[in-house]
């Protein structure tokens, strides 16, 4: 057994120079507890791997009419758009549902700094994700367009790009905000599937079955608005109505879940 | 130094801590006893920030908790060694701790030498880690900022014989550096072999505190002598309840008076000592009789 090597002198009067942690050092500490353990390896590995997968899908099965920039984008961004909520989602949940929050918020007390540090975390990932795809993507299409060779299109606009990487974005930061509100893996995860899947359905069926939803819907379902920002030239109303239903949807909900995630008891 | 005052938690309908008060101090280890669910990891979580106090206050190093700036280099806490990432390496928690705290990374392996895990079993996943093991990276968690205080919930679980016989020698070394060392047990033996301090809790309120002299003090005698069966009628008569735990005759009055009973009465002892170990044990089950038996109606 090792024995104790150092034999200075322990006092408690360190505490009024130590200097506070810095935000930088929380926002290094949880980007690198996104990826070190097996899950957030392959999580991150699999945006990669499935990217790869559906330019290989698009070069071997799309017909030459329809290589273009857009079917590769779309062909990534499918897979992307439901891992990286995933990502998002366990860097919160894993606190509770691993237990390891029992160690973080001892090391660091004030819980609104490392839900901080992981929101920052979030964005990070999310922009950085994109661009990946939007890299891999380009290089499908000239790929593609090569071996099946009809002449390479870029139909797609630099602003149009932003806005693609502010859905996925988006997307992510609605897997954040349920894994603050729910604090359990499978929870949040079942959620962000009723929340992309189930509700959109539903508003959609509201909308075709009555009228009065159908002026509506724009401005209160936060899928609709978001799905415009990949295929439509954005308008004023249009942002506007992204705005409110992201209030709705996101913020709100967001700032409910940080304010009982302050309050609740870690065990 | 760690100061509880007035310290009460509610949940629906329990009272899980009940209005507890005490001090642990620098240079001493506070063995914190109590059977299961007496308040003990409430009151500790209570003590980190963890969990919301309904009232009372709690300071460590003279202030709050969760002002402490960067509490993992003044207060080593390990609650629950179970309650680390299964999918992350043993090694890789502690380097995401000493990040935390700003300490450069060549601690990492000088606290795995500390708590004997192998590099091996440094690189393998928490999930695959025994309680021992966890127990063990739990601890250079805790230790691994160098803090002047240590608020540990039950750290000698899952420990083997000889790692149990390291964390007291650890414990005691970091009490003898100066450190405020407040650790809690169910077991006795464990808390009185290390323990300067106790503060036994039960149901939630403390019932009894102070140091392990005092509390020992009254603990009585163990007596051994030519005829026992006299030896009892005579202590009887002297108001001194004996009973036979054993084959050892335990008796609740101090040596001195048993003595001078025995030679009154003119009985050769051929033994007599105060009651150390097992005093504890039946002060112990004593003081904490009513809410044991309250814990195994609640879980029927």
């Amino acid at each position: 057994m090792a024995t104790i090597t150092t034999t200075s002198s322990l006092t408690p009067s360190v505490t009024s120079r130590t200097p506070s942690i810095p935000m930088s050092r929380i926002v290094a500490v949880e980007l690198r507890k996104m990826f070190d353990t097996r899950s957030g390896f392959w999580l991150l590995m699999s945006i990669g791997i499935t990217s790869l997968l559906a330019i290989t899908a698009v070069i071997a099965f799309a017909p030459d009419e329809v290589q273009n920039y857009e079917t590769y984008a779309t062909a990534i961004g499918a897979p992307v758009a439901i891992i990286l909520p995933m990502i998002a989602t366990l860097s919160v949940t894993s606190e509770w549902s691993q237990r390891s929050g029992l160690t973080t918020f001892t090391l660091v007390p004030r819980r609104g700094r490392v839900m901080a540090a992981k929101a920052v975390c979030t964005v990070l990932v999310g922009v950085a994700a994109m661009l990946v795809t939007i890299v891999v993507g380009a290089a499908g299409n000239v790929i593609g367009t090569t071996i099946s060779g009809v002449a390479t299109t870029w139909d797609v606009t630099t602003s149009g790009l932003l806005n693609g990487v502010l859905a996925g974005v988006i997307n992510m930061t609605i897997g954040f905000m349920l894994g603050v509100l729910i604090r359990s893996s499978a929870g949040a995860i079942v959620a962000y599937f009723v929340y992309t899947l189930v509700l959109p359905g539903v508003f959609g069926a509201l909308a075709a079955f009555q009228t009065w939803f159908g002026d509506l819907q724009p401005w209160v379902d936060l899928n609709f608005a978001v799905t415009r920002l990949y295929d439509e030239t954005m308008t004023g109303q249009m942002w506007a109505q992204l705005g409110l239903a992201s209030a709705i949807w996101l913020v709100l909900p967001l700032t409910v879940g940080l304010l009982l995630l302050r309050r609740s008891e870690v065990k | 130094m760690i100061t509880v005052d007035l310290l009460t938690k509610h949940y629906r309908g329990v009272t899980a801590v009940d209005d507890i008060s005490f001090t642990a101090r620098p240079g001493r280890v506070t063995g914190f006893l109590g059977p299961n669910g007496a308040g003990k990891s409430t009151a500790m979580r209570i003590m980190v920030g963890l969990t919301p106090a309904t009232s009372g206050t709690v300071e460590v190093l003279g202030g709050r908790y969760v002002d402490l700036p960067n509490p993992g280099l003044q207060v080593g806490v390990l609650l629950d060694a179970s309650a680390q990432h299964a999918g992350r390496t043993g090694r890789e928690t502690l380097t995401v701790a000493a990040r935390t705290m700003g300490l450069p990374v060549s601690r990492v392996p000088e606290m795995l030498r500390l708590v004997s895990l192998t590099d091996a079993e440094a690189d393998r996943r928490v999930r695959n880690y025994s309680l021992g093991m966890r127990q063990r990276l739990g601890m250079a968690t805790a230790l691994i900022g160098d803090p002047a205080v240590l608020i540990l919930d039950e750290p000698a679980n899952g420990l083997d014989p000889a790692g149990i016989r390291w964390m007291r020698d650890l414990l005691r070394g970091y009490a003898d550096r100066g450190a405020t060392v407040l650790l809690s047990s169910h077991l006795l033996h464990e808390i009185e072999a290390v323990a300067d301090d106790l503060v036994v809790i039960g149901n939630g309120r403390i019932v009894a505190q102070g140091s392990k002299e005092e509390l020992l003090a009254g603990a009585g005698s163990v007596v051994a002598s030519e005829d026992d069966a006299r030896l009892e009628a005579v202590l009887a008569e002297s108001d001194l309840t004996a009973a036979v735990v054993d084959g050892a005759l335990h008796v609740d009055g101090d040596p001195a008076v048993v003595g001078q009973v025995a030679r009154e009465a003119g009985i050769a002892l051929t033994g007599l000592r105060p009651a150390d170990g097992a005093g504890l044990e039946e002060m112990f089950l004593e003081l904490t009789a009513d809410s044991q038996r309250d814990d195994l109606d609640g879980a029927a």
